[in-house]
């Protein structure tokens, strides 16, 4: 019954989970650091840096990801040359294209969690730092940011999962994971069925101990108000 | 103006903010620059490129076809996904523990599955199909899509609209001896309706950008499939990709302000029992994909709250 995917080596069927798996550990890692910045400017006491975030989320929310994916390959590798790093090794160069379109894509999602968990900070707790003589380091270290951090792990939590089944995008420019393989197997092989349940129970691996555990630690850590 | 992070700005904190903001210009600046040397090194800047889109053509034949279609799938997905999601997430709330339990499993399972592969699997299971012709394939594809998996997340917002009523709601349905159907029917639902209707139009949104996947993926001739063949005819990748990009913004923008323009409303109206799902509480189950103890639907009561927030799909 399963005989077939002997059939593909170049991805094999693990091959591609682990091309999504890594699709999604980088893409993660970048989106955060970017993210985290955007979010720094989205909050800070500086007007132009306030509106640059804002303008980055609202813009790079509203186009469809597909998009940027696409043009990651068709504009900035095509015709402006960016190979990042990697001229002749064509499947590298995809990889890092469809990281460099995640992260800007995902980064926008990750500044909102942030954001949002920011302001489930009641005012009065910082005004009660500030007024008990804390330090602005002090405030933000002991009083805020502890608190923001518990209320930001149930949406990065979201913004993960959503990240993991976004990497599917990346069959676009032709990046070897799922869902191009699943694309070359279903168009190939007779058994249509089998196929779709083979890939869906691999995004359900992936996905539901990941919003599992994180929705239980969410909760967990939740500040009680 | 004082926010949790710092307080009204003083003299020392006043300067400082002047250096930073002289100090982010210049990269700004900078990187402005940078895109431009770039853009005119490549000639992207030259007028004979970015000129179709002066001229009707580039639209009539191209763009707007491509968008329409766009909005059809969009529109469809989301007149077909509605109903559907009302079921589940109705069921999800039912008194039996095994209509609860299919429910609750079929929901899960579809938002725990990218879209994309929703879409290649439809694909599959319409090419021996009689009645579909190939070159409406890929529209049914993308709608079923787009269907199985915005059902699934729209039944999480019912279920969340619902569950947000005040319980004094059923319980006076109850007093006066209604059954669980008309409860559900003329006491919840309607209610219901109002306070997820701002949840329900930013979904659009989601759907709107995953229409895109079948462009390129499936072929289905939307406005991203369209640019191709746009900038096939005329040469114009980048500027092609910037009013493509431009349209979506566009687009998605009027759908956002509308969901918060009807979010604003139904707060202030008095009608409704004070709970509002915020546009933003949406995307934050859409993408949850695993449990329903996760919490993801955050309701916004009164204050703006909306917690649940985006989560980029």
């Amino acid at each position: 019954m399963f005989d077939f995917l002997s059939n593909y080596d170049d991805p094999s069927l693990l091959g591609a989970f682990w091309m999504t798996v890594k699709l999604t550990v980088f893409s993660a890692v970048g989106s955060m650091v970017w993210g985290t910045m955007l979010a720094a400017m989205r909050v800070s006491p500086v007007p132009l840096m306030r509106g640059f975030g804002t303008a980055y989320v609202n813009i790079v929310r509203n186009i469809p990801l597909t998009v940027i994916i696409v043009f990651t390959s068709l504009g900035l590798a095509d015709i402006f040359g960016m190979t990042m790093g990697a001229p002749d090794d064509f499947k590298v160069q995809g990889f890092r294209l469809a990281v460099l379109g995640f992260v800007a894509y995902t980064a926008a999602f990750v500044c909102e969690a942030i954001r949002s968990g920011i302001n489930t900070v009641p005012v009065g707790q910082a005004e009660a730092a500030r007024a008990i003589g804390l330090s602005f380091s002090q405030v933000l270290g002991l009083i805020v940011l502890p608190q923001a951090f518990r209320a930001v792990i149930g949406p990065l939590a979201n913004v993960l999962i959503a990240l993991t089944k976004n990497t599917t995008v990346a069959a676009a420019i032709g990046v070897a994971e799922a869902a191009y393989l699943m694309k070359e197997m279903i168009e190939n092989e007779a058994q249509t069925l089998l196929i779709g349940a083979v890939f869906a129970f691999g995004f359900v691996v992936l996905t539901l101990p990941t919003g599992l555990f994180l929705g239980w630690l969410s909760k967990r850590l939740a500040v009680k108000r | 103006m004082s926010s949790v992070l710092y307080d009204a700005p003083g003299p020392r904190a006043k300067r400082r903010n002047v250096i930073l903001t002289v100090v982010f210009v210049v990269l700004l600046a900078l990187l402005l620059w940078w895109v431009w040397r770039t853009m005119d090194d490549k000639d992207q800047l030259e007028w004979s490129l970015w000129e179709p889109f002066t001229t009707s053509d580039a639209w009539t034949t191209y763009l707007l076809p491509g968008l329409a279609n766009t909005l059809k799938a969009a529109g469809l997905s989301m007149v077909i996904a509605l109903p559907l999601g009302a079921l589940f997430g109705i069921a999800r709330l039912s008194d039996h523990r095994w209509v609860r339990g299919v429910a609750g499993t079929v929901v899960e399972f579809f938002r725990a599955i990218p879209v994309l592969l929703l879409m290649l699997f439809a694909n599959q299971v319409y090419t021996g199909w009689p009645g579909i012709s190939a070159e409406d394939r890929p529209m049914y594809a993308v709608v079923t899509g787009l269907v199985l998996y915005n059902a699934s997340v729209l039944a999480e917002v019912v279920r969340a609209g619902i569950l947000a009523l005040p319980k004094g709601q059923t319980e006076a349905a109850q007093a006066i001896g209604l059954r669980k159907g008309q409860t559900m029917g003329s006491i919840l639902l309607p209610q219901a309706v109002t306070v997820m209707l701002p949840a329900i139009v930013s979904q659009l949104v989601v759907i709107v950008k995953d229409t895109a996947l079948g462009g390129v993926m499936l072929q289905f001739t939307d406005l991203l499939n369209s640019r191709g063949t746009l900038a096939a005819n005329y040469a114009n990748v980048i500027q092609s990709f910037v009013v493509v990009a431009i349209i979506y913004i566009i687009v998605n923008f009027i759908i956002t302000s509308f969901a918060s323009w009807l979010e604003q409303r139904l707060r202030r109206g008095k009608k409704s029992t004070g709970a509002v799902l915020g546009p933003a509480a949406v995307e934050g189950t859409a993408a949850t994909g695993a449990g329903g103890a996760f919490g993801g639907i955050g309701i916004g009561a009164g204050d703006g709250g909306g917690g649940g927030g985006d989560s980029g799909n």
